[in-house]
């Protein structure tokens, strides 16, 4: 049930978010898009458990990658970006979910859309189109507070710059790069309209972030003509709107 | 045989009776749904049990109010780990409900606005388990904790207290609903901690 990783690397991806690298020798393989459920235990036994989604593309290897924010209060987080080291070993169940997933035998355009740290089940997603070869256009909204919050940002470049069925767009909630065209701001109806596929071409649309984040998001793609069935959303964290 | 992680003491809540194995506490209300929250007009409102077959009972928003409303105070516990303890609900049973419904069902499935489904005992829905909640905390039921009315059967995960509820089927066979069909646990019980098919 409970299955065995090792750590065999660790690369920060911004000041706040760390990549590890978890090799299992049972890992029976995933679809993009799944996440896993991590243990943490104490000496006395007491242990505390939370789902991260997989960044890595779906392989023959028996390895996995998770990025993992770090959260000011959290339990979980601040070890597995601070404290966990290379050669050690934590506790992994899953892969887990079987709906928020990219297939290959997908050709239909795809969508993405991620705020902040949603970005990882989607970089699962665009890894395994390269690697499996699918020609599915894909869009990516990337929605980021900062230039320096961005994860993957050399790799997605690289991506794009070699394959034009795959773009991309950052917006910026708080700090734009200088001369960016859109003001710092949050995603909104034009920015979806005018980034996204059009209704006509029935893309199946990812949506994966906070919580408020993916209300706003899905709720354009769906004034947009999208139907309801095409859009799969995955939220994290409150809905910032009470107690 | 649990691995040590090196280093690691956790920050644990207080010993807490109330909360299920592998549960922490939040007072946060966190949102767990897999498509676009749908907002149904109260004037095209309406819940229905019926057999698979035929309309058993049907209700337009105004009949709905009409019913004797609970106040239910509810532990909640998500598959996803955050337990929120002691909320407050408003809703009709479905006792009252399915007091006039004649079934040797054995089965429910329950459909939501937006095509969520989710499967259960009807048993579970029975005996002061089961609500149809209109309002939390004073206030009316928010689209996207599942207003204007969504189930609420606190004593399973509550992704089985689906939300935007339209519908319940009474069936004489056990249909996997949404989640069920992807993965997670047929019945659900935190306290067996029945997260994923398979557990048990």
């Amino acid at each position: 049930m409970w299955r065995v990783g090792t750590v065999v690397a660790l690369h920060d991806e911004t000041a706040t978010a760390r990549t590890i690298t978890l090799e299992l020798s049972d890992w029976p393989g995933h679809v993009a898009g799944q996440h896993v459920d991590v243990r943490l235990t104490a000496p006395d036994g007491y242990s505390a458990v939370r789902s991260y989604s997989i960044a890595s593309a779906p392989s023959s290897e028996r390895l996995v990658e998770i990025t993992v924010e770090r959260l000011a209060n959290g339990e979980v987080s601040p070890y597995l970006t601070q404290e966990l080291a290379v050669d050690d070993r934590l506790e992994l169940r899953g892969p887990i979910g079987g709906w928020f997933v990219w297939r290959k035998e997908q050709t239909e355009p795809v969508q993405l859309v991620a705020g902040g740290s949603g970005i990882v089940p989607l970089m699962s997603m665009i890894r395994y189109r390269v690697s499996a070869g699918s020609t599915a256009p894909f869009r990516l909204l990337y929605s980021v507070r900062e230039p320096g919050a961005v994860y993957y940002r050399d790799e997605l470049q690289a991506i794009s710059d070699q394959d034009r069925s795959v773009s991309l767009t950052y917006a910026y909630t708080r700090a734009a790069p200088e001369d960016w065209p859109r003001p710092p701001g949050r995603i909104d109806a034009a920015l979806i309209a005018n980034t996204t596929w059009p209704s006509k071409l029935a893309p199946t649309c990812y949506v994966c972030g906070p919580t408020p984040f993916v209300e706003i998001a899905a709720g354009f793609l769906s004034a947009c003509g999208i139907s309801p069935d095409k859009i799969k959303t995955e939220r994290f964290g409150p809905t910032g709107d009470r107690k | 045989m649990a691995i040590i992680s090196r280093g690691f003491s956790g920050r644990r809540s207080a010993p807490d009776a109330k909360l299920p194995p592998g549960q922490y506490l939040t007072t946060d209300f966190p949102v767990l749904s897999a498509g676009p929250t749908p907002h149904v007009p109260l004037d095209q409102w309406e819940f229905a049990i019926d057999d698979g077959t035929d309309v058993l009972q049907r209700w337009d928003w105004k009949s709905f109010r009409e019913l004797p409303n609970e106040t239910i105070t509810a532990d909640l516990h998500c598959v996803t780990r955050w337990s929120k303890l002691g909320t407050t609900w408003e809703g009709v049973s479905l006792d009252t409900l399915l007091a006039n419904v004649k079934t040797d069902a054995e089965y429910a499935l329950v459909h939501s606005y937006g095509d969520y489904s989710t499967n259960l005992p009807l048993q579970d829905l029975m005996n002061k388990q089961g609500w149809i909640a209109v309002r939390f905390d004073d206030e009316d039921l928010a689209p996207e904790h599942g207003g204007p009315a969504r189930l609420l059967v606190p004593h399973l995960y509550l992704w089985k207290s689906a939300k935007w509820v339209r519908r319940i089927t009474l069936m004489h066979e056990d249909t996997p609903g949404f989640w069920e069909g992807l993965g997670y646990n047929n019945y659900g019980d935190p306290w067996r901690e029945q997260r994923y098919s398979g557990d048990e």
